[in-house]
């Protein structure tokens, strides 16, 4: 009888292990792909403007985003309390924007250029002044395809 | 010897493995508003070059000041009646002979556009205004083009222009791409977005 003796009940057998790094692996896959890089770490107020007749912007890469608005609290002691004009992570003054256009369109391909897109990001308090200044520019370095980069929503709550 | 079956595993903390990373996403991802008022700026000009002429009755003139006030062809007005302003001039076809409007179906009146394609609204901002009753005011004008393309778009192809421009964005679209190019450009044609900005007043 000892033969068929039944195996000691009330322990657990021991849970495998072995496929925990499998589980992690495709956790760290998941997140180095789905993970979208912040390019501009925020130095200003941006609270974007509603507007319901919106397009999408398709390709991100062929985006040059302006970011405009109040400079943050944290910043407010050294950049002042107007609106300012944010390129890339560093403020920015209007005759920045002409080289910074220039700039990105060398990082393209030649048969992309004709494509890109300027992207502002206004905070909605900002003055027409800047931002007509800043449209100036475009003008002026021919980048003439924007997009005011807005909220979903209707236009009077822009009002309130 | 028996063979032993191998011991199960216990799937117990599989769930609270999935809702961790349920919880993670939920709080890290952030909805990047990547959508917005496509707009085309003008082209610089010359100083030299004298603007065109146009008929004063085919200027829709809407101007917004310091205070965010709206004053469109000289009556102030709210935001909200902006857009069936906008609509009314844009659709009116008052004009006779070669500028007659064929599928305009506004008043015709005298005194207000002649065609669509004459029409060209005004937009003149201070500097002060401020940058989210602008877009609001973009918003209202770009608006009052699209419901008017949406009824040519009707009426012609028996779809909004809104759904052709989706379509013509769809890669799994079933119909003739090329030609629904070619009745996006009609439609276009029909009622050009021409939107002017003036240079903002001191």
């Amino acid at each position: 009888m000892s033969k068929f003796k039944k195996k000691k009940s009330g322990e657990l057998p021991a849970i495998s292990t072995a496929s925990l790094p499998d589980i992690v692996f495709m956790l760290l896959f998941f997140f180095m792909v789905a993970t979208v890089m912040r390019q501009n770490t925020l130095m200003i107020e941006n609270k974007l403007p509603f507007a319901d007749q919106i397009e999408k912007l398709d390709k991100k890469d062929l985006v040059m985003y302006i970011y405009a608005g109040k400079p943050s609290s944290r910043y407010r002691a050294s950049a002042g309390n107007t609106a300012r004009i944010q390129l890339n992570d560093k403020f920015a003054a209007v005759e920045d924007i002409k080289p910074f256009i220039l700039a990105e369109r060398a990082a393209k391909r030649e048969e992309l250029i004709p494509f890109l897109t300027t992207a502002l990001k206004v905070d909605g308090d900002t003055n027409m002044g800047l931002v007509g200044d800043i449209k100036n520019e475009l003008r002026e370095v021919q980048a003439l395809k924007i997009n005011y980069t807005t909220r979903q929503g209707e236009a009077k709550n822009n009002l309130k | 010897m028996a063979r032993r079956s191998a011991p199960e595993v216990n799937a117990g903390s599989m769930a609270d493995i999935a809702f961790l990373l349920l919880i993670f996403f939920l709080v890290t991802t952030t909805i990047e508003t990547d959508s917005g008022i496509s707009r085309k700026l003008p082209p610089p000009q010359d100083i030299d070059v004298p603007p065109p002429v146009l008929k004063q009755k085919n200027i829709f003139v809407v101007e917004v000041n310091k205070n965010n006030d709206l004053l469109v062809e000289e009556v102030p007005m709210e935001l909200n009646e902006l857009r069936e302003a906008a609509i009314k001039f844009l659709d009116n076809g008052g004009g006779s002979g070669e500028d007659r409007c064929d599928y305009c179906q506004g008043d015709r009146s005298p005194s207000s556009s002649d065609n669509p394609t004459k029409a060209v609204i005004s937009l003149r901002n201070n500097r002060e205004t401020s940058y989210s009753t602008y877009i609001a005011v973009q918003n209202e004008l770009v608006a009052a083009y699209t419901t008017l393309r949406n009824r040519e778009g009707q009426r012609l192809f028996g779809k909004s222009f809104e759904q052709m421009e989706k379509d013509l964005k769809d890669v799994n679209y079933p119909g003739n791409k090329e030609a629904l190019k070619e009745d996006i450009k009609q439609i276009q044609f029909l009622f050009p977005e021409k939107l002017s900005e003036a240079e903002p007043k001191k």
